[in-house]
């Protein structure tokens, strides 16, 4: 089984998929706490217009990326609660792909591209991307860290939170911005379409089975790790998609948690 | 000094005059039931304590000072919106978290957080409670829970938005019960607000009654007339008193908590 890690490309995989599940890991529990994983989804597809164009100027897709699911971030956090909500995310998700199919329309040389964008393509990261994914996990895991108990108390009591002085609306901005760029990362691993499965699945998981925050945010960041190791040494030995792997294996993971708890009752 | 002083206070909301030059004081250690019918301003009222809210005009005064935002000395019950109900977590896990929970970094208690969050749960005798995921409490445990959690840190003014709705009359009568003896035994300014008097009647040394952007205050037996009402509503409003319980009738029937469906209680009087 060992054997896998005298490839190059495995080693950057396992390097950027363990990266990309701290930061998922640890944001995708608040983001479910707050119940916000509609807006999460939304902003992985933003990210798809933002790569496809940036290649069409020609400057980097990742950095187009970012740059995108960051101004839908702070553009979704201005939305705020009003009414339609669901309605305005849905449709931005929507045209989203839209643009990024005329993007892909112009720049027909990068066929393959739209496969890699949309479903993921970790085993052809290289070690420079390895490199920028550990820097900004780091940024993003200290943003996270430095908001997290205020970010707690605003999203459990939020009235309460309001009167105690807490700025309620400026967080849940920093938070968003947080998100883009943890989705940004999360979709070099598994793509546009399928982020979801790496941010809410470890995190709702985790939500189920245990009671204590910090607990909780532990056993989310340690399934999330789990779960691409995993998906990573079974796409090795059965050659099927690793991002396959990964959704399934949170499905199951989730599946498993309903079931426990139906189980105890 | 005041625990609360309004001094010729004003608020308009949305173009809505809810509070019209109001006056009065509450003095340090007073339990004070606040009434009023839907849309009457309770809700409000506690925002401008809280500095939630700007007056227009008048001055308010909060232990002393203007109302800020923050302010450590105000324990606060919202009204409850099950933002946290459906949640797994333990009623302790949530108290650690709201306790402390205006400064920045990571989530983890320190043994002074525990103790302090500790004492109040002591206090109000819901330690076991505590233990249990809130998913799984009644809403009177929920109720006990939360003046914990406003007791935390040692208030000198708590500040209780309708905690009474939707308990049965025996958790209404604990709770004011719990809250009268606090209030007495540390000194502590209690603002409470409720949909009618009679489960209050136990507890209170005054009431507050708001309608028409116009206030009164004082005891039970001088606010709860048909005369004060009546000035207070702009329309005849009569008070029978029948073993020691009090029933407000007003011509158009809609003054006390009797007549009209709870479910539609969060969105009118969050206006």
């Amino acid at each position: 089984m060992l054997a896998m890690f005298d490839y190059e490309f495995m080693r950057n995989a396992f390097a950027a998929a363990t990266i990309v599940a701290l930061v998922a890991g640890s944001i995708g529990y608040f983001l479910v706490l707050r119940g916000e994983t509609f807006a999460g989804h939304a902003l992985a597809h933003v990210g798809f217009p933002g790569a496809t164009g940036a290649v069409l100027i020609g400057i980097s897709p990742f950095v187009g990326l970012s740059a995108f699911t960051a101004i839908a971030g702070i553009g979704i956090s201005l939305i705020g609660e009003r009414g339609q909500r669901d309605v305005a995310i849905g449709l931005v998700l929507t045209l989203s792909l839209g643009l990024g199919l005329l993007f892909l329309h112009f720049y027909t040389a990068y066929a393959g591209m739209a496969s890699s964008l949309l479903f993921g393509n970790v085993l052809g990261i290289n070690r420079e991307t390895v490199w920028i994914l550990l820097g900004m996990a780091v940024v993003t895991i200290v943003a996270l860290g430095a908001i997290s108990r205020p970010l707690l108390f605003a999203s459990l009591q939020p009235e309460l939170a309001e009167a105690k002085g807490v700025p309620i609306k400026p967080l849940s901005t920093f938070f968003m911005i947080i998100v883009a760029l943890a989705t940004a990362q999360a979709i070099q691993i598994v793509g546009v379409l399928l982020v979801f499965a790496l941010m809410v699945a470890p995190a709702a998981t985790a939500l189920r089975l245990t009671r204590h925050f910090v607990a909780g945010i532990a056993l989310s960041i340690g399934l999330a790790v789990a779960i691409v190791w995993a998906s990573l040494t079974l796409a090795f030995f059965t050659d099927w998609p690793t991002s396959f792997w990964i959704t399934a294996l949170g499905g199951a993971a989730y599946g498993l948690s309903r079931l426990a708890e139906v189980i105890r009752r | 000094m005041s625990a609360i002083e309004f001094e010729n206070v004003s608020i308009t909301l949305g173009g809505r005059k809810i509070l019209s030059g109001v006056s009065f004081a509450i003095e340090q250690g007073r339990f004070v039931g606040l009434l009023g019918p839907n849309g009457a301003g309770k809700t409000t009222l506690l925002r401008a304590i809280l500095g939630l809210l700007k007056n227009d005009s008048g001055n308010i005064r909060i232990l002393g000072a203007a109302p800020g935002r923050g302010n450590a000395a105000i324990g606060y019950i919202p009204q409850w919106r099950h933002t946290a109900a459906q949640q797994n977590f333990t009623g302790y896990e949530l108290l650690l978290s709201a306790y402390a929970g205006n400064r920045w970094g990571l989530p983890i208690a320190s043994l002074e957080d525990r103790k302090a969050v500790e004492a109040s749960l002591e206090r109000v005798g819901a330690r076991e409670l505590a233990r249990r995921p809130l998913s799984e409490m009644s809403g009177g445990e929920r109720q006990r829970l939360f003046i914990a959690q406003a007791l935390t840190g040692k208030p000198e003014l708590l500040l209780f938005d309708e905690p009474l709705i939707s308990l049965d009359p025996a958790h209404q009568r604990s709770i004011v019960e719990l809250v009268r003896d606090i209030s007495r035994e540390q000194n502590i300014t209690v603002l409470f607000s409720a949909h009618e008097v009679n489960p209050l009647l136990r507890g209170i040394d005054e009431v507050l009654y708001l309608g028409h952007g116009k206030a009164a205050i004082g005891s039970v037996d001088e606010v709860v007339t048909g005369p004060v009402l009546s000035t207070l509503y702009d329309t005849p409003v009569q008070v029978f008193r029948i073993d020691g319980r009090i029933f407000v009738v007003a011509e158009n029937g809609e003054l006390d908590g009797h007549t009209h469906d709870h479910s539609d209680h969060t969105a009118s009087e969050s206006l």
